[in-house]
């Protein structure tokens, strides 16, 4: 066995790497271009992370948007967040923590080898996946049956200006509420979607026993976009459904 | 990062999870009392507090010895609030035509509502 003395250029302290040809055989999952598997592991993560950042941008722009034009209509926008139903939204905020804790407990798993509560709460993390989607759904099939999709359809006549009485929203507005509503729900539910898949990918590979405690990296770096995906919601939840829901 | 140093205690996962589930409840019943201006900032409170939560907890930021991905996540909250800070110090001082050409005035009214 050799043993050679260099600093890993991702981590902070100089190790001993020891290679060996046999030791290579046994970790078949660490790639030969990296010094060790925590190397590894961590380059992973990072890319992981630039992607997420890349995402935040992303997302930032529309939030920015919504900011702007919700002090420019606030009134208008109060009108038309309220026509959501926020239970919904509320019960969604739910389904979405719920999942992200049972993708943590799956990682717990896997590093315990316990492979059945692996599985379990990978499939359970897709079905919370599922419910948010299926509930929605049940509030877009809302919005297309009042009218309230932008398009030649839409229709906002008559709504209250919720705290003034007599006051109607502006329809043009509120369909620029709508417009940011769909756009922004509509690439998180995508974002869901491309998670799902992502999940389902990971399940098959935990049903093959691909992950044991010392290598379950597709795990952790899959629950680092599922869990960013839970807090897109957190922030989108209080914006788009709880302008000015008081009487 | 090291193996063992990213798995919390299953004690803190629940933690964590019974506490982002009281603040969405919480965020949820606090929009119905009128605060005035303070709703967004109650709101905006509480969604940090549980964007914070899930990102040291479930995301293991927390345990992050990597000195490199703390320079990414910084870098990404810096650049975020340069977007969002300059785009709305242009907004709030930018005179002109059109039916918005000022955001102050319309802030200014929201606080005085």
């Amino acid at each position: 066995m050799r043993v050679t003395k260099r600093r890993c250029p991702l981590s902070d302290s100089t190790t001993a790497v020891q290679t060996s040809v046999h030791e290579d055989v046994h970790r078949p999952e660490l790639l030969h271009h990296f010094a060790n598997p925590e190397q590894q592991r961590d380059s992973a993560s990072l890319g992981m992370w630039i992607f997420l950042a890349t995402e935040v941008m992303f997302f930032g722009g529309l939030f920015c948007a919504y900011l702007i034009y919700r002090i420019w209509y606030y009134a208008d926008f109060a009108a038309a967040s309220k026509s959501i139903n926020a239970a919904l939204g509320g019960t969604n905020t739910a389904v979405l923590i719920c999942s992200s804790l049972t993708v943590v407990l799956a990682i717990w798993a896997a590093e315990q080898s316990r492979r059945a509560l692996m599985l379990a709460m990978l499939a359970l993390t897709m079905f919370f996946g599922l419910c948010f989607l299926g509930i929605k759904g049940v509030e877009y099939h809302d919005k297309f049956v009042e009218h309230h999709v932008p398009g030649p359809t839409f229709s906002f006549e008559h709504e209250q200006i919720p705290g003034h009485p007599g006051q109607y929203a502006n329809p043009q507005h509120a369909e620029i509420f709508f417009a940011l509503y769909f756009i922004m729900t509509g690439l998180h539910a995508l974002h869901m979607i491309v998670g799902l898949g992502i999940f389902t990918w990971l399940f098959v590979m935990a049903w093959k026993g691909r992950f044991t405690p010392e290598y379950h990296t597709p795990l952790e770096i899959g629950g680092l976009y599922w869990h960013f995906v839970d807090i897109i919601w957190i922030y989108l939840f209080p914006l788009l459904y709880l302008i000015d829901r008081h009487p | 990062m090291s193996v063992h140093a990213t798995s919390s205690p299953l004690k803190t996962y629940f933690a964590v999870w019974v506490t982002l589930l009281i603040g969405t409840l919480l965020t949820y019943e606090v929009a119905k009392i009128d605060l005035g201006v303070f709703n967004s900032a109650v709101a905006l409170t509480i969604a940090c507090i549980k964007a914070l939560l899930v990102a040291l907890f479930f995301m293991h930021l927390r345990h992050a010895s990597e000195k490199l991905l703390k320079v990414i996540v910084i870098s990404t909250l810096f650049f975020l609030f340069i977007l969002l800070s300059l785009s709305m110090a242009d907004y709030a001082t930018r005179g002109g035509g059109g039916h918005a050409s000022l955001l102050l005035p319309h802030i200014t009214a929201l606080i005085r509502s």
